[in-house]
């Protein structure tokens, strides 16, 4: 092994563990800034580990998206709501038996599944370490409009999508005023504004 | 580097749908409140266009584009042309709905034509990316639509718990296919089927665990027990015109998405999908058919009834015969018919802003309107499978196809609770004839949609009486 093989391992395992222990710090936290924080955390680990993969675009584009945009955005809806999260921790004990079983389920069936005799090295070949000269930005520019257009204008029609339905469920309702419908005002029938009803005569009391 | 250049002719229908959907965004921002019918005529006309392009495409011969990820198949096709005529039909009904309640009439166009988009995308799908990315483009518009109608609480809570769940789904969807492309190493859905017989023996454990995956995304989206939860509180929840809108022609996109996933994709599982789906069919006819007779909300109950007809759609599918594959889309295609007449006429009935969801509300249909009792009548009985209409040609259909695959007992489960969601069908019957009104208030609706509800409930007879034509369609759909 040579010493900036042992550095790389260093730095997968490192950055693996923290990649769990944020995301548990995310949904154990208290308060909802520092679950806000922990998830950056995660997204910055997990784009040390796409660095380790050599894909630099990803690493960077994870950062600069999730962490320098989408998380500093709910950052500042959380800061901005006064959320009171007692009461939806209250339940945490009554549903915790059953929340720990299926992530236990869950995990077992994923150590199971990317165990060794899967998905090992002795399957799948480790990947040869790209050239000096080789640009991941080129290469996914490469594909972006060519191979991958298709999905790639849907993914933008789902973007409108949700700038169409942010949109019409923030906009403030126009209040309108009532309006006559004309034709229906024309098309009136003796019968929809009359009832005859024919009311029995009382017998007279004497 | 060089790739082929995508024939853009094949993808004609969606794109004339996305140019208008964007052209009808823009006009509709600068209309005034009167001049709305401009975007509703608009919208139309372009689901006409749609129409015609599909049609003049109908006889293609089955086509790869786009790196092949975009097929394109007298499959695709068929279901195209219907779920363009459903919400075509669902834009009708709901006009006056829109304008009465105060929804935002061109965003709900808009957001349905996208969703529309999204449906075909997933019809003619061959990669597990636009898979993923229809089925999303499919349910996103669709839990907007759901929360369009703001100052119900209602439709807010309705909207939270579809999209949870949606999320959810599409979760589990994707850890199903990325374990499939770790295995096969291509996220192509023929070349899959190709690759997987040649996986070794010790794959077979991941790769029944990632059909299972799988399977549980497609049933959370069609709404089959044990994923239906989410199904009866957006039904109940939503205003009537986007329960029309999610009850009808999504169910058809659905149902795409599993025949290409498993039957295109893994037809050499199909003895370990069809014991899947023999379970998730026998629990959703089971527990539809049974919690259904137990509702009073109409909306609730046809949720229920829903998620039994799944189960019967199902049924097909799990028969992994060309003859259970086209009973399953013919059951498909008749149950969005059915239903988009059934919630057509809750949002008929639903005027000055008063919601009709209650069979209460229904009482005594018969005096106030009896052609639309008639046409209720028709499509409940249909539901229910009873002879002279298409609902029981749906059923002989799928059960005949597992009498074929010797599934006897399947069948005659099928049918005992065929037989008891009569009960519950035809309970709306008797308080349409045979009980008094609760109120004499007329009914009046526009003359478009007393056509079109006139279409759509007479078809269920006439399809009832011819079903040959439809069924020959289905059936050479999948080259039979």
């Amino acid at each position: 092994m040579t010493i900036p093989h042992i550095i790389e391992q260093v730095v997968f395992y490192f950055s693996a563990i923290m990649v769990v222990i944020s995301g548990i710090m995310v949904i154990a936290q208290r308060n909802p800034v520092r679950g806000a924080l922990a998830l950056v955390l995660a997204f910055v680990f997990s784009a040390v580990l796409w660095i380790l993969l050599e894909s630099e675009f990803l690493a960077l584009a994870l950062i600069f998206v999730y962490v320098g945009a989408v998380m500093t955005l709910f950052l500042f809806v959380v800061m901005m709501l006064d959320m009171d999260i007692e009461p939806m921790k209250r339940n945490f004990v009554r549903y915790l038996p059953i929340g720990l079983f299926i992530s236990v389920l869950v995990l077992a069936f994923m150590i199971y599944v990317v165990a060794p005799e899967h998905f090992g090295l002795s399957k799948y070949a480790k990947p040869l370490h790209a050239s000096a000269a080789y640009s991941n930005v080129k290469e996914l520019g490469h594909v972006l409009y060519t191979k991958f257009v298709y999905p790639f204008e849907l993914a933008a029609v789902l973007l409108l999508v949700a700038m169409v339905s942010a949109i019409s469920l923030a906009l403030p309702v126009v209040r309108e005023r009532k309006l006559q419908n004309p034709a229906e005002q024309v098309m009136v029938k003796r019968e929809d504004r009359i009832r005859l009803v024919n009311v029995p005569s009382e017998k007279r009391i004497d | 580097m060089t790739t082929a250049t995508p024939n853009l002719l094949l993808v004609l229908p969606e794109l004339v749908l996305l140019g208008m959907a964007c052209c009808i965004l823009l006009v509709d921002v600068c209309l005034s409140e009167q001049r709305k019918f401009i975007t509703y005529g608009l919208v139309q006309l372009s689901l006409v266009a749609v129409l015609v392009i599909l049609f003049l495409h109908y006889n293609t011969a089955t086509t790869f584009t786009f790196s092949k990820m975009f097929v394109i198949d007298k499959l695709g096709n068929l279901m195209k042309i219907s779920m363009v005529f459903v919400v075509l039909f669902i834009f009708l009904f709901s006009r006056n709905y829109l304008k009465e309640n105060k929804i935002p009439r061109g965003e709900f166009y808009v957001l349905g034509m996208l969703s529309l988009l999204g449906m075909m995308v997933l019809v003619s799908t061959n990669d597990f990316i636009t898979l993923y990315l229809g089925l999303e483009l499919l349910t996103l518009p669709m839990i907007a639509m759901v929360a369009l109608q703001r100052e119900s609480a209602q439709a807010s809570e309705a909207a939270i718990k579809f999209f949870v769940m949606s999320a959810l789904a599409s979760g589990i969807l994707l850890y199903g296919l990325s374990l499939l492309y770790g295995m096969t190493a291509t996220l192509n859905i023929v070349q899959m089927s190709q690759i997987i017989p040649s996986l070794s023996n010790a794959q077979y454990p991941v790769l029944l665990l990632s059909l299972v995956f799988v399977v549980i995304g497609i049933c959370f989206k069609i709404g089959a027990v044990p994923f239906h939860m989410w199904l009866p509180d957006v039904y109940a929840g939503a205003p009537n015109p986007i329960t029309l809108f999610v009850s009808s022609a999504p169910k058809i996109a659905g149902l795409a998405m599993g025949i290409r996933l498993l039957v295109s994709g893994m037809p050499g599982l199909h003895i370990e999908w069809q014991a899947l789906l023999i379970v998730i069919a026998a629990l959703s006819i089971g527990l539809g058919n049974l919690v259904a007779v137990a509702q009073s909300n109409f909306k609730r109950m046809l949720a229920y009834s829903s998620i039994a007809h799944m189960g019967y759609m199902l049924l097909g599918l799990l028969a992994a015969t060309q003859m259970g594959y086209s009973a399953a889309v013919f059951y498909a295609l008749v149950y969005a018919v059915m239903a988009l007449g059934a919630f057509a006429i809750l949002v008929i009935l639903s005027r000055n802003g008063i919601e009709v969801e209650n069979i209460r509300d229904l009482r005594g249909l018969n005096s106030r309107s009896p052609w639309l009792a008639f046409l209720m009548l028709l499509i409940l009985f249909s539901m229910a499978g009873i002879p002279p209409l298409a609902g029981f040609f749906t059923k002989v259909g799928v059960i005949e196809a597992l009498i074929g695959v010797h599934l006897i007992w399947l069948a005659v489960y099928a049918i005992l609770f065929a037989v008891i969601g009569c009960y519950y069908y035809i309970r709306v019957v008797k308080e349409m004839y045979f009980e008094e009104p609760e109120t004499d208030v007329a009914i009046t609706y526009p003359l478009d949609a007393r056509i079109a509800i006139s279409i759509n409930g007479l078809f269920v007879l006439v399809l009832g009486i011819f079903p040959g034509w439809l069924f020959a369609l289905c059936r050479a759909a999948f080259g039979a």
